[in-house]
């Protein structure tokens, strides 16, 4: 904060950020306030009753199912593939970096299609195989949980390049020096010098995960209480008049989201102290 | 014994870094890999710690074979120019980390950390991080932490490069003692010849990928092996067709055997000392001459701009046989 330089208020900075607060106020605000007073319309009553629905608890509970076993899954693999666009050179880099960033552009329902083609069970490409093998992914939480880890695949890398960038080799070559091998060194210097980046990243791919709607939607199917999840019941029920349910659903997957940053924020130490 | 490095090559692509290097470090010395940014010493350096691979030769630490030996297991201490010190690890932590991969017992790591604060003068800074330490305490536990380990080289990287002028003047001093301490085999890269001069047993003089000379700094100040490392371990002007230290030439008003002759066109005082540029009368060899004088020097002889001078070499001055 201390790198901002005091300057003398004027009528201009107040109208400056009046269109600021006004913009974020009805774009964000607003809209998922109106959410919350929905919900609590008329008392518990819609919580209550969307958690006595079990087509809605199934929903809540596939969703943090999958959204869990897709953080995972791009936990392991964003570290790995972070460590090898930042570290080593090989041709085809920028390419994979490129392509790391096509989740982000491509729309969820393009994603959806695709892993349709690939993997559906009677005539995808691996489906039948997988099928025969005893996997099923599409209509299954398999593939749900394969279409959210590709929708989620770039948050945690786009979080641990600029971090693994910016600490440098030269800790990890000290640590060698002093005996420490690959693992010890990951685990005792790297691990903890990103370790903040990767719980953003992995909050915001957690908030990403139980978010997803539109791949979601075309690999699972929608099958009520068998491969419907959260925000797949949200749209069901809106559309089936049961708008207190939907308002209330809504409402619980905001809340695990909203509450997972609130955490790490408060986690997170104030004074990002660096060594320079 | 030492470190023996025989017929070591490495390139970067089509740049040679270094090119058929042989040379005998003995053990318990301070040695200084002396030479230009880009010379190749600090590559000589990282190959000899493991961090670097040749692409031919051998290396041998303490009678060892270690050239496909990974660095974690040569038992070096490596010190870098910008201390690489574990940012998330208090001072204490960062000497005890050596310690702590090699499993030591508890009450061990702990004695010979304060050993080692004590011996680097940071006891009252271990719980702090490095982020809380200045510059020059930084690499104090950087070269601690290399210590920790009882290693049987320690090498530094420009350790004192990244510090500014008085810290590095006191942390050489230090150094010295602490080396005579200590005794470890060390071996340390700098550019700055003041510094190689003033704190190693031995120094080795790199450009180019290539050793220029090896040898005390005695040796190479007074009998320099060529042009290159007498013009590197300090200033030199043209004097005739010979290259000589500007405080080595001696400067009259009056005329005698002189090797050259003509006005001073150029006169800087710095402290005691002035600098003088001498143009030449020869047409053959008008370049100017720098020539250093004190200021008692230059008093007695009552020097000033614009007078002509006569200049020759002073008798047992440093220069290159040619």
């Amino acid at each position: 904060m201390a790198s901002r330089a005091a300057q003398p208020r004027t009528p201009g900075t107040y109208v400056r950020r009046l269109i600021v607060v006004g913009y974020l106020f009805l774009l964000i605000v607003w809209p998922v306030s109106l959410v919350v007073v929905k919900t609590f319309d008329g008392g518990l009553g819609n919580i209550q009753g969307a958690l006595s629905d079990p087509e809605v608890v199934f929903a809540l509970q596939l969703t943090v199912y999958v959204a869990v076993w897709a953080v995972a899954i791009n936990t392991v693999f964003g570290v790995g593939i972070s460590l090898l666009l930042v570290r080593y050179e090989f041709p085809g880099r920028r390419v994979l970096s490129a392509l790391i960033d096509l989740p982000l552009s491509v729309s969820p329902v393009v994603v959806g299609l695709a892993l349709l083609l690939a993997y559906a069970g009677t005539d995808g490409l691996f489906g039948p195989t997988l099928e025969s093998a005893g996997l099923q992914v599409a209509f299954a939480p398999a593939g749900i949980i394969l279409a959210t880890a590709f929708v989620s695949l770039p948050l945690v890398i786009r979080e641990l390049v600029p971090v693994l960038q910016e600490i440098g080799t030269e800790q990890e070559q000290a640590a060698k020096s002093l005996g420490a091998g690959p693992v010890q060194t990951f685990r005792r210097i790297t691990l903890p010098s990103i370790k903040w980046a990767l719980v953003y990243g992995v909050v915001l791919s957690l908030a990403r995960s139980l978010g997803e709607f539109g791949a979601v939607k075309v690999i699972s199917g929608n099958i009520a209480q068998q491969t419907q999840t959260a925000t797949l019941v949200v749209e069901e029920k809106y559309q089936d008049f049961e708008q207190g349910t939907a308002y209330a659903t809504s409402f619980l997957l905001a809340l695990i989201a909203v509450a997972a940053l609130v955490v790490v924020t408060i986690l997170r130490p104030k004074d990002d102290t660096d060594g320079d | 014994m030492g470190i023996e490095i025989r017929g070591v090559n490495k390139n970067f692509g089509d740049f040679v870094a270094l090119q058929d290097i042989d040379l005998s470090i003995p053990s318990g010395q301070l040695t200084a890999l002396l030479g230009p940014s880009g010379g190749g010493k600090s590559t000589l350096l990282r190959i000899i710690a493991g961090l670097e691979s040749s692409d031919s030769g051998t290396i041998e630490i303490e009678g060892v074979d270690a050239t496909g030996v990974p660095a974690q297991k040569r038992n070096v201490g490596f010190v870098f120019q910008h201390y690489a010190a574990f940012k998330h690890m208090t001072v204490a932590k960062n000497v005890a980390f050596g310690l702590e991969i090699r499993k030591k017992p508890k009450d061990e790591v702990k004695r010979r950390v304060d050993e080692l604060l004590k011996l680097v003068h940071l006891e009252q800074f271990s719980h702090r991080l490095p982020a809380q330490l200045s510059g020059g305490q930084r690499q104090r536990m950087a070269l601690a932490r290399a210590l920790a380990i009882e290693p049987s080289v320690l090498l530094l990287d420009e350790p004192f490069g990244a510090l500014d002028a008085k810290v590095r003047k006191e942390l050489r001093d230090w150094l010295r003692r602490l080396h005579d301490e200590v005794h470890v085999t060390t071996v340390f890269v700098t550019h700055d010849q003041e510094e190689a001069l003033e704190v190693s047993d031995s120094l080795v003089v790199i450009n180019e990928g290539r050793i220029e000379q090896i040898g005390t700094p005695d040796d190479l100040y007074d009998r320099p092996a060529s042009d290159f490392v007498l013009s590197f371990l300090g200033p030199v002007t043209t004097l005739g067709d010979r290259l000589i230290r500007p405080h080595d030439i001696d400067i009259t008003r009056y005329e005698h055997a002189a090797t050259a002759s003509g006005r001073i066109t150029r006169w800087t005082r710095v402290g005691f000392e002035i600098r003088l540029e001498v143009t030449p009368d020869d047409a053959l060899r008008p370049d100017p001459v720098q020539v250093v004088v004190t200021k008692a020097e230059a008093t007695a002889l009552q020097l000033h701009e614009g007078d002509l001078v006569w200049l020759r070499p002073r008798v047992g001055a440093d220069a290159v046989s040619r």
